[in-house]
């Protein structure tokens, strides 16, 4: 007997899944969420299939605590855990209505009150999916460009986001935030009086409620002014983060150690580093709650895991978790653990102080770029040995970082910010990485995919710092890939040779070198340039395990550093929707372009000074380069997502191009205009 | 008590003066496309047309509009550069896309054929963080092909939608 894939053995029942109904419609529920991704497009798609039903007939459930627990929505494991969950669920389905009818065509409408649902998954029903012969002959959605389920509503302004949502009796909240991390409130000294709003004080979590939003928002403003905080210095130097990240006490992770001394050969080393880099999100994060009896509140979050969140809640507060219900509603776009579950929280906070009326808590653009997550400041050293041939010869690589996951549950504490302000305030310990079998986080890429003799590859994960981190596409990816990549265009160098048959010496992957060859050939790689302009490659197979991803980006370096075009080929396996993993793609890589060129979180002694779009810009418009993306045909290989594959592809291409426009190399991001003016005037 | 044309509708605001024009669309006009994005005028979410112009309504206070005409996504639906945005998917989350299509909108009316450079410029003033600019840009050059195609070849403005 075949096993249960791994959602569904955590979530047997089917009719937690999938329910039919005598119209024809079929309720489809996953636990996995819609961040802006097209994950529920993708999954009808394959529901679709594997029931053999034409893809109107799904009506797809937004996540909440009443359906399947998939934990996070995170990771680009999505396609993978829940896609094949699904899909077994779907077959399951259907193999009973085929028993039921006695013929494996049949009308779902006519059996819908005639099947039992409420039972286990089978793991022997026949996959649709690897036999149409098994099922109805409808059902050809998996592989084809169809469009968003979710786009119409939001192309035509109806209400959809979390943002929208406006229940019966609902009030509007607002937080004021401390000034400065680790701030304590002391008094909030002469408030003016205000016409139905509510002041809410838990220790250092202050907040205020009321019937009318812009007033709530003024009134948060005069509260503002009216609190006194002790205040002290906490952060770290930002102009030290190197020394910051090395000082420890670390963890330390053995990816590889081959156990032979490197060789005498031509020694090379550099190092690597990126700053602190902010979520930001196009909108602010938002929550609703509603407190309906003694321990008993409903939230509504854009959370990436409503389960995790609502045991978070729950533990910070004592309350049995059966009275936590979480319904998902999208959010703007999610590109990790952000402030979503914080804002959940602040809402249930808030909501307690007026029990039965819903709250909604929506956070301001300075508290959303100071007060989220971060991804976390990285640095890397690599140290190689180049052999008379021109082949490397031994490969060493020490990153240190903090941590790259804090989500609600982490470390055995909520994760929840506001739930470290009350009056009884939770432990917020280091951020953690996730595990080996989740793909690393600090070290996650940081063992290349060449091959390489006498690897050692370390990671050193800091255990105690002031600045909250956590998960942000691609984790530790980014850096490492950024730091592999750049070396081996530094190393070619050196050997006198073209960075792509380096990289190809090095490589005997052949889904590997089938991107490269791709990508190069594409951009038309090796061919002559104009003065100030560069090409440069980049390449990795995320988490080792994931979609494989080669990029040649193209830059030009007239006045400003401007990336003019990212050429990308991509592997990630059976492509249920081609668009989609090329929106995916595309978007990955012009956010990844985004850091590389131009973000930073900026911060002094006491709080994080870069809290609007005017202190931390991103590539507008006129600056965002033009991305082609080749998706390579590997036949049958398993789905695997395409969400971070491109993260830190762009980021290594991009820094190779400026290195071979302008003949120095930067190594630490961002790769601003003024960082490279600096580095040439230096002489590289 | 301000009056303001909205979507064609003369509108009695009855709000604090100084409360901006984007909480009277969501909260008391039920208007919910216009998005907060970042309450400075910023990022380009909120964008609405007053006279024809776009502008940011999360700091455009309502006492700055008496007498003046407020056309937001929702009067400007059914519009050929929405199609166009579903036929490229030039979207990701697609918080920012109402407010885009917005100038997208204004942009076509005082230029009906622009090149991709012109579109990028004329959405300088928002961000977009999924990074779906280049497809949006396409949609927007594609729709005013579109809109200034002969009609017996092209797609009517606004001729094809169900709003």
């Amino acid at each position: 007997m075949a096993d249960l894939p791994k959602d569904l053995a955590a979530n047997p029942t089917l009719s937690r899944w999938i329910r039919v109904h005598a119209d024809g419609m079929i309720d489809v529920s996953v636990g996995k969420v819609e961040l802006g991704q097209g994950i529920v497009t993708a999954l009808a798609q394959i529901a679709a299939d594997e029931l053999g039903v034409e893809l109107a007939t799904i009506r797809m459930i937004p996540a909440g605590t009443d359906g399947p627990d998939e934990g996070f929505t995170a990771g680009s494991m999505s396609i993978m855990d829940s896609g094949s969950a699904l899909r077994m669920a779907a077959a399951s389905v259907r193999a009973r209505f085929t028993a039921a009818a006695g013929n494996p065509i049949f009308s779902y409408a006519d059996l819908a009150g005639s099947v039992d649902l409420d039972v286990p998954a089978e793991p022997d029903a026949p996959l649709r999916s690897q036999d149409t012969a098994v099922g109805n002959a409808v059902g050809n959605a998996v592989g084809s460009d169809v469009q968003r389920l979710d786009l119409p509503d939001k192309v035509f302004g109806r209400p959809r986001y979390i943002h929208d949502l406006r229940l019966p009796g609902q009030l509007f909240g607002r937080v004021i935030r401390p000034p400065s991390r680790g701030a304590r409130l002391i008094a909030v000294e002469g408030l003016p009086g205000s016409d139905g709003i509510t002041v809410v004080r838990d220790g250092s979590f202050l907040g205020v409620v009321g019937a009318d939003e812009a007033t709530a928002v003024r009134a948060a403003d005069d509260v503002r002014k009216a609190a006194r905080w002790a205040e002290h210095d906490s952060l770290p130097d930002e102009g030290e983060l190197d020394k910051f990240l090395r000082a420890g006490p670390h963890e330390t992770i053995e990816l590889a150690d081959d156990g032979t001394d490197p060789p005498d050969d031509r020694p090379l080393r550099a190092t690597y580093s990126r700053p602190f880099i902010a979520h930001a999100s196009m909108a602010p994060s938002c929550g609703t709650a509603v407190w309906t009896g003694p321990g008993r509140v409903d939230v509504w979050s854009h959370s990436q895991g409503v389960h995790p969140l609502g045991r978070a809640i729950a533990a910070a507060l004592g309350l049995d978790p059966a009275g936590v219900r979480v319904q998902h509603v999208e959010g703007a776009g999610c590109y990790g653990h952000n402030a979503a579950d914080d804002a959940a929280f602040d809402a249930v906070l808030l909501a307690r102080a007026v029990p039965g009326r819903p709250v909604q808590v929506l956070w301001s653009r300075q508290d959303e770029l100071a007060w989220a997550p971060f991804g976390s400041a990285m640095t890397a050293d690599v140290a190689a040995t180049l052999s008379p041939e021109g082949k490397l010869s031994s490969w060493r690589y020490d990153v240190y970082s903090q941590g790259h996951t804090a989500r609600p549950g982490y470390a055995g504490v909520p994760g929840l910010l506001a739930a470290t302000f009350v009056e009884n305030p939770a432990a917020y310990p280091a951020a953690v990485d996730p595990s080996a079998a989740s793909g690393y986080g600090s070290t996650r890429n940081a063992l290349p995919g060449y091959d390489l003799p006498r690897r050692r590859v370390t990671g050193h994960r800091l255990l105690a710092s002031p600045i909250r981190s956590s998960a942000m596409r691609a984790l530790g990816a980014y850096l490492n890939v950024f730091a592999i990549e750049s070396f081996m265009d530094e190393a070619a160098l050196v050997a006198g040779r073209d960075p792509l048959e380096f990289r190809l010496a090095h490589l005997s992957d052949p889904r590997g070198r089938r991107v490269l060859t791709a990508a190069a050939r594409a951009a038309g790689w090796g061919r002559p340039v104009p003065e100030g302009v560069g090409l440069g490659l980049g390449y990795a197979r995320y988490k080792g395990r994931g979609a494989y991803c080669a990029v040649v980006a193209e830059v030009e370096t007239e006045a400003d550093i401007r990336v003019r075009a990212l050429t990308i080929a991509v592997d990630v396996g059976q492509v249920v929707n081609p668009d989609g993993v090329r929106n995916q793609i595309e978007g990955g890589a012009v956010q990844s372009a985004s850091w590389t060129l131009t973000e930073r979180v900026r911060f002094n002694r006491r709080h994080v000074t870069s809290d609007t779009w005017e202190t931390y810009p991103i590539l507008t418009f006129s600056q965002v380069p033009s991305v082609a993306v080749t998706i390579v045909d590997s036949g049958a290989e398993k789905s695997v997502g395409a969400g971070e594959a491109a993260q830190g592809p762009t980021a290594g291409a991009i820094g190779n191009a400026v290195a071979a426009a302008v003949g120095v190399r930067v190594r630490d991001l961002p790769l601003t205009t003024e960082a490279v003016v600096a580095a040439i005037e230096r002489g590289g | 008590m301000v009056s303001i044309v909205v979507n064609g509708a003369p509108r009695a605001i009855d709000a604090d003066p100084d409360t901006p024009l984007l909480y009277v669309l969501r909260n008391d006009l039920g208007l919910m496309g216009a998005r907060f994005g970042c309450g400075l005028g910023l990022c380009g979410a909120c964008f609405v047309q007053v006279d024809g112009v776009p502008v940011p309504s999360c700091d455009t206070p309502v006492w700055s509009l008496e007498g003046k005409s407020v056309v937001t996504i929702e009067g400007l639906t059914p519009h050929p550069v929405q199609q166009a945005f579903l036929d490229e998917q030039a979207a990701q989350c697609g918080y920012c896309v109402t407010g885009i299509i917005m100038s997208a909108a204004a942009l076509l009316d005082r230029d009906p054929r622009p090149t991709a450079p012109t579109v990028a410029r004329a959405l300088d003033k928002h961000l977009c963080r999924c990074g779906a600019q280049q497809r949006m840009i396409r949609a927007v050059v594609k729709a005013g092909e579109r809109m200034t195609a002969a009609p017996e070849t092209g797609v009517a403005a606004g001729g094809e939608f169900d709003g």
